[in-house]
């Protein structure tokens, strides 16, 4: 018997159980994939993490430094280079690696920290041969941060988030020519930093409403055709415009990685693609929580960080048998308002509720609502789908409540206009 | 006069600013909506710099994430770049280590540990 078992050593694993450790539990051990802790951050070498957690500018591998440096400190045991194969709804965890062999551990409560996958291009539907030269965006990053490769020369990149920026960037840097960026949509999902920093830069330009209708090339991508997309996002045929390449990479939306979270029959939420999860980050199951990308993606690391905090203090708090078991409160959500992180809250504590939007808005109103009544409001001059959001709740104003609902108002008949401006 | 568009970064409000100008001279800042936006997009037009983060080689063969400690003129990105590249770093090499000085007026750092092979 293990007291916590925390499966994936990246940044929200890492933070889970510092946490832990110093909430009290001694007994933890953490699952690693990889043969580093730091998961993903080590590949991000850019600069731009922990403004909000450390007040400075730091890369992604000083950004896990800080919390390796600490994991290391407690002398909080990692296995590395281990895989885990199951986790059963009772928290058996089967696990596998070239020293151990396959080995079983009961554990008295799991941390899911596992992150998210990027969107392939299976997932796209784009039409072509299926050439060598063809990317995700983070494997490219991979490729060329940590292994010393460049993939390409001459690249077009889809899909404008920040893994695409970053990497037009880092490609530009080191020699390529990244001839466009692609946008389905009529804005970037990027930080307009990124957008400055990575694309006005270098003179890279990001063609908005823009995607790759056709791929190019036998043995190896020898270009791309692009088009414009009308208002429902349907490629107008008489803009098609072919640009050669060798190197198509692909930052087109990540997916939250939760084959383990489906075998421990935990609830899924069906917009976040992560568990529902209560305001300890309890997941239906007792005795599993779940932090980090795992849970809903995130835009920055400060973020992961601070949600895998409250996950390792609630574990801890759970194996000592003083977890406030009841978290009957469900957030519901508009529709405008996407979805909340958590989905369920107490009416014991106060609670920081995470949300992101649908759309992007100016000047509106996010509106909590308990049954009809408006409990708590915030004016919001600015939202976007790609920035994460969160409101402080007293706990004085939901005592009681059986239900809460985010609602986003908006201004009458001002939002064209509005959208107008934003373009 | 000439005129430059840009976004400020300072918040994710993201005006979107221009700056008129008469060779050197900035005439007038307009579009931000608050004071830090007009300092930034001054900044931008005189003297824009950034940090510069990429990869170094070490002598062994390894791959070193490493930065400039301070930002660099805007300018001076690719040169910057040229003299990382040429360099080498010896191994092992402890994050925040000085691996290249006086680069653009600022040192090159490793941002991680790198211990030698074997």
């Amino acid at each position: 018997m293990t007291d916590l078992v925390i499966i994936g050593g990246g940044p929200a694993g890492m933070s889970a159980a510092v946490a832990a450790y110093e909430s009290g539990v001694r007994d933890i051990l953490i699952l690693e994939r990889d043969e580093q802790l730091g998961g993903i951050l080590q590949q991000c070498i850019h600069n731009g993490f922990g403004l909000h957690r450390f007040g400075e500018e730091l890369t992604g591998p000083e950004y896990a430094w800080k919390y390796e440096e600490q994991v290391r400190e407690l002398g909080i045991p990692v296995k590395y280079k281990t895989m885990v194969l199951s986790v059963t709804p009772h928290r058996t965890v089967t696990a596998t690696n070239e020293e151990d062999g396959i080995f079983t551990i009961q554990a008295r409560a799991i941390v899911l920290a596992m992150g998210c996958r990027e969107r392939p291009r299976g997932a796209l539907n784009i039409a072509g041969t299926r050439p060598a030269g063809i990317y995700s965006a983070g494997t490219a990053q991979k490729l060329v941060n940590r292994k010393g490769y460049l993939p390409g020369k001459s690249v077009v990149i889809l899909g404008s988030g920040d893994i695409g920026l970053i990497m037009a960037r880092r490609m530009t840097l080191e020699g390529a020519k990244v001839k466009a960026v692609c946008e389905l949509m009529p804005y970037s999902g990027g930080l307009a930093r990124n957008i400055e920093q990575c694309l006005n830069d270098f003179a890279i330009p990001l063609k908005l409403s823009h995607t790759v209708v056709e791929i190019h090339g036998r043995e190896r991508i020898e270009g791309v055709t692009i088009a414009k997309v009308d208002e429902n996002r349907k490629p107008i045929a008489e803009t098609r415009e072919y640009i050669s390449c060798d190197t198509l990479l692909l930052s087109v939306g990540l997916i939250p990685e939760n084959e383990l979270s489906l075998q421990a029959e935990v609830r899924m939420d069906s917009v976040t693609g992560g568990a529902v999860v209560d305001q300890d980050r309890q997941t239906s199951r007792e005795g599993i929580f779940a932090c980090g990308n795992v849970l809903h993606v995130h835009d920055l690391v400060d973020f992961v960080s601070e949600e895998a905090e409250i996950a390792g203090r609630s574990a801890a708090e759970y194996i000592r048998g003083s977890l406030v078991p009841e978290c009957d409160i469900p957030i519901e959500t508009d529709g405008k308002v996407r979805y909340t992180v958590p989905q369920r809250i107490t009416g014991r504590k106060d609670v920081t509720v995470y949300f992101r939007v649908a759309d992007r808005y100016r000047n509106v109103r996010i509106d909590i609502l308990s049954g009809e009544k408006v409990i708590h409001s915030v004016r919001k001059p600015k939202m976007a789908p790609g920035e994460m959001e969160s409101i402080r709740l007293k706990k004085e104003l939901f005592q009681g409540a059986a239900s809460l609902k985010l609602r986003l108002e908006e201004p009458e008949g001002t939002r064209e206009i509005q959208r107008h401006k934003i373009m | 006069m000439t005129e430059r568009q840009m976004t400020c970064i300072i918040c994710p409000m993201g005006c979107s600013i221009t700056v008129k100008m008469e060779g050197e001279e900035i005439l007038e800042i307009s579009g931000n909506t608050c004071k830090r936006g007009a300092a930034y997009a001054e900044a931008e037009t005189r003297h824009p710099e950034r940090t510069v983060t990429t990869t170094m080689r070490c002598q062994d063969g390894q791959i070193l994430s490493v930065k400039t400690d301070r930002p660099i003129p805007k300018s001076k990105i690719m040169e910057c770049m040229d003299r990382i590249n040429r360099h080498r770093a010896a191994v092992p090499v402890a994050i925040g280590d000085i691996l290249l000085r006086d680069v653009f007026g600022s040192n090159v750092v490793a941002t991680e540990n790198k211990p030698s092979l074997g």
